[in-house]
């Protein structure tokens, strides 16, 4: 193959492609992948056409619904998902983001009772291009360079 | 059935601030009432406010109810570290609805879900504060007879202030408003509520002073200019005098034309507008008390 990665292949699972350098940890953290018994390996500043550079992670065996995965479209919205069988690619899909993120993300707000109470946090998107979203309870807006995972 | 709370005033529609101002004249004529006859309410207040508390307090009394809770949080069990969730959990099965102020932005929202009672947020940090909201509809309603065709001129803090950011949200549900800003760029109004106006075609106009365009005026809604809300001191010297409600301002402006201010004024209306017919702000503060008895009533469905 003349398009070798640098990550090696797996038989099943999933391959998370196309996601930028900086927020590799940020997937992972969103994803839980710490707590995966799967193999995983995952690659750092690969050459892309489309970035530049990017990430690429590699789950074997373990299969994503869009609920699961879309999370991640609040770091990564141009991530791709590629579904391997037999070392072959039988469905690839993009990450959409949800209406509502609950539960993965801080609010920013220092005074919102999210950040005091063992409460999880519920966002509304109100704007996907340059990710806004505003927090159910404080009612103030976090936007994508403020946002930290919880 | 479904649990009605108030925690932002956009949690109400148009034909509940209406019929919040039909039955807040009726209170208003009726006041003393036994609606809340063999009821309780919980007044928590994680923090103190003594006029908002009093205004409640007054309005429960009104009712015929009886009332529980606790007037800042040192004298409570929040003070040994309880949770706002239990704290919420043990009142909800005591009271028949709870009224809380807390610093905590959201505070209000979340005590909502975690109570099988209806909450009022009454003040949740700089967030909302919805019953003063509905007490100044009421006195615009009262005092111009409609809400509709309204020109309003907000002035002072119009960044951080939240009464008039609610204010906006809840007048703008009305035929035809027309907003005048009166802000210091510094504490201009934020543009997220001027996109808001912009989308549902609604008019305003911003200006540094208001001297010469006053005679416009349905309602002036003055609030506070607050020297911490200032980076630079000198820019607050500047600017401090502009703010000034003064009775000398006020003889050309509308005979229809009323103040309001949520108070407590510290100098943002000079105590010689005081005894001028046009101050509303007194009334205004009693007319609290009558929209609060509505809230409470339509809240339990007892009206
Ligand atoms: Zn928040």
């Amino acid at each position: 193959m003349q398009k070798q990665l640098n990550v090696s292949a797996i038989k099943d699972g999933t391959v998370i492609d196309h996601i930028p350098t900086k927020v590799l940890f940020k997937v992972i953290q969103i994803l839980k992948l710490e707590d995966f018994p799967n193999t995983i390996t995952f690659g750092n500043n690969l050459d892309s056409k489309v970035l530049g550079k990017k990430a690429i992670i590699k789950i074997a065996n373990r299969y994503f619904e869009d609920e699961e995965v879309n999370k991640i479209a609040l770091v990564a919205p141009n991530a791709k998902l590629n579904t391997i069988r037999n070392y072959e690619v039988v469905e690839k899909r993009v990450v959409k983001i949800p209406e509502e993120i609950v539960g993965i993300v801080r609010c920013f707000n220092p005074k919102c009772i999210t950040n005091a109470e063992n409460i999880p946090t519920r966002f509304q998107i109100i704007n996907e291009k340059s990710i806004e979203m505003k927090c159910h309870y404080c009612e103030k807006i976090t936007n994508e360079n403020e946002i930290r995972i919880k | 059935m479904n649990k009605k709370n108030l925690i932002s005033i956009t949690d109400f529609s148009k034909e509940e601030y209406l019929k919040i101002m039909e039955l807040s004249r009726y209170f208003e004529e009726n006041p003393n009432q036994s609606l809340l006859k063999g009821k309780v309410i919980a007044t928590l207040f994680f923090e103190p406010s003594t006029r908002t508390r009093l205004s409640f307090e007054t309005a429960i009394s009104r009712l015929g109810g009886k009332i529980i809770g606790f007037s800042d949080s040192n004298s409570s069990s929040v003070s040994k570290g309880e949770t706002l969730h239990d704290t919420i959990k043990m009142v909800s099965n005591y009271a028949d609805l709870i009224i809380m102020r807390h610093p905590l932005e959201g505070s209000a929202r979340y005590a909502a879900e975690v109570s099988d009672v209806p909450v009022i947020n009454a003040g949740d940090g700089a967030n909302q504060h919805p019953s003063q909201t509905l007490l100044d509809l009421y006195s615009i309603m009262k005092t111009q007879g409609k809400l509709d065709n309204i020109n309003l001129f907000l002035v002072g803090d119009l960044k951080y202030g939240r009464t008039v950011h609610s204010l906006l949200m809840a007048m703008s549900q009305f035929e035809n408003p027309i907003f005048n800003f009166v802000a210091p760029p510094e504490l201009a109004m934020p543009d997220e509520y001027k996109l808001f106006l912009r989308q549902k075609g609604i008019r305003y106009f911003e200006h540094l002073e208001f001297n010469d365009i006053i005679n416009q005026a349905d309602i002036i809604y003055m609030t506070r200019v607050q020297k911490e809300r200032f980076i630079d001191p000198v820019e607050y010297e500047k600017v401090k005098n502009v703010y000034i409600l003064k009775n000398e301002m006020l003889a050309q402006t509308k005979p229809n034309m009323r103040i309001l201010h949520p108070l407590p004024r510290i100098n943002e209306i000079h105590t010689n507008v005081d005894s001028n017919p046009k101050a509303y702000y007194f009334t205004q503060a009693l007319n609290g008390v009558y929209t609060r008895m509505a809230i409470i009533s339509h809240l339990l469905n007892l009206k």
